[in-house]
C-alpha cells in the first residue's frame, strides 16, 4: 500500500495523538493514506476509534515493535 | 489547506480541533477572525473572555469608562487593583494574559456619529454589550449601513435578552429598529444603575453572545436570527419569541426614513 504521509507520534499521549493525526489528515487530499506511529498504548485504541467517528477509513492497526504500533488511515472526507 | 499551528496552539485549541464541526480548519478561521465588542462591562466581560480563550485573532473593545468598585460585582475582566484605570486597558491586560495569540485593540473613547463607522468597518462581527440606548441605536444603524452581523444583548434586574441581526442579508434579517423603532422616552426604562442587576445574568447573556459570534465565524448551527431569546434568572427559564421584519421599519422597511447615522442624547447619566 502506498503511504502518502507519515506522522511519528512516539512520546505523544491522548488526546494529542488524535489531534495531530487529525490536523495532518485535514491537510491531505481525499483518498490519500496516512501512517501514524504510536508508542502510547491507549492511543492505539483511541486514534482509530476517533478516526472512524469522523468518517475516515482505518485501513490497519499493526504492532510493529516491542512498544510500537502503526495506524494506517485513508482520508474519506 | 495547510496549517501552521505551534505546539502550544495545538495544545491550547485541542478541544476545539477534536470537534468535527471545528477541526484545524475552524480554529484557523477563528484565529483569522475579527470581532468588535461594544462595552467592557457586564456583558463584554464574559463575551470577551471566551472570545479570547477561543482564539479569535483580533478583538476590538470600545469603552470610555474607568473601572469602578460598583462594576466588580459582575464585570469579571477587571479587578480591585484596577479601580480607576480605563476599562479597555484593564480588559486588554486580562485578555492578553489569557491568550497571547489574540491581538486586542483598545478604543478608549466614547462611540459617536463621527467615529462609529471607522471603528466598525474592519471587523467581521459586532457584539453590543452597551448600557444605553443612544449607543445601541448608533451601533445598530452603523452595522446596518456597513452590512455587519450584530449580536445584541441586554440585561436588567433578573432578565436578559439576546438576538442576532445579520445585516449581510438585509432582505431577510429583521433589524434592531423593527423591534424598537426609536429610543424610549427618557425615564421610561431604568438603567441598571437605577434598577439593579444580578451579576450572573451578564455572565449568562454575555457568554451566549460569544456563542453566537463563534457560530457565525465557524458557520455552524443556527444563529439567533429573527428570534429573541429571553432569559429569566428567577425561574431559570429561556423563552424564544419570533421577530418579524417590519415593513414599516424606519431603517430597513419599504420606505426607510433613516438614511444616515442618527445621534440621540443620553437621557440620564447617573453615576454611582
Amino acid at each position: 500500500m502506498e503511504i502518502d504521509r507519515e506522522l511519528d507520534l512516539k512520546g505523544e499521549v491522548c488526546p494529542f495523538t488524535f489531534v495531530k493525526s487529525k490536523l495532518m489528515l485535514e491537510q491531505m487530499e481525499e483518498g490519500q493514506v496516512l501512517r501514524v506511529l504510536l508508542d502510547y498504548k491507549p492511543s492505539v485504541e483511541n486514534v482509530p476509534k476517533s478516526m472512524e467517528e469522523e468518517g475516515q477509513e482505518v485501513v490497519a492497526v499493526n504492532r510493529i515493535g516491542d512498544n510500537l504500533w502503526e495506524v494506517i488511515v485513508r482520508k474519506v472526507r | 489547506m495547510s496549517f501552521q499551528f505551534t505546539e502550544e496552539q495545538i495544545k491550547r485549541y485541542s478541544r476545539h480541533i477534536i470537534l468535527p464541526e471545528v477541526g484545524g480548519k475552524g480554529q484557523q478561521k477563528l484565529l483569522q477572525s475579527k470581532v468588535l465588542v461594544i462595552g467592557a462591562g457586564g456583558l463584554g466581560s464574559p463575551s470577551l473572555y471566551y472570545l479570547a480563550a477561543a482564539g479569535v485573532g483580533t478583538i476590538g473593545i470600545v469603552d470610555f469608562d474607568v473601572v469602578d468598585f460598583s462594576n466588580l460585582q459582575r464585570q469579571i475582566l477587571h479587578n480591585t487593583e484596577r479601580v480607576g484605570t480605563p476599562k479597555v486597558l484593564s480588559a486588554k491586560k486580562t485578555l492578553e494574559a489569557l491568550n497571547p495569540d489574540v491581538k486586542v485593540v483598545a478604543y478608549n473613547e466614547k462611540i459617536h456619529k463621527g467615529n462609529v463607522l471607522d471603528i466598525i468597518k474592519d471587523y467581521d462581527i459586532v457584539l453590543d454589550g452597551s448600557d444605553n440606548f443612544p449607543t445601541r441605536f448608533l451601533v445598530n444603524d452603523a452595522c446596518y449601513f456597513l452590512g455587519k452581523p450584530l449580536v445584541s444583548a441586554a440585561i436588567l434586574r433578573f432578565e436578559g435578552q439576546l438576538t442576532t441581526f445579520d445585516y449581510r442579508d438585509k432582505e431577510n434579517s429583521p433589524c434592531y429598529r423593527c423591534l424598537f423603532p426609536e429610543p424610549p422616552p427618557p425615564g421610561l426604562v431604568p438603567s441598571c444603575q437605577e434598577a439593579g442587576l444580578l451579576g450572573v445574568v451578564g455572565g449568562i447573556m454575555g457568554t451566549l453572545q460569544a456563542n453566537e459570534a463563534l457560530k457565525l465565524i465557524l458557520e455552524i448551527g443556527e444563529p439567533l436570527i429573527g428570534k429573541l431569546l429571553v432569559f429569566d434568572a428567577l425561574t431559570t427559564e429561556f423563552n424564544t419569541v419570533k421577530l418579524r421584519k417590519d415593513k414599516k421599519c424606519p431603517l430597513c422597511g419599504e420606505n426607510p426614513t433613516i438614511k444616515e447615522l442618527v445621534e440621540y442624547d443620553q437621557a440620564c447619566d447617573v453615576r454611582f
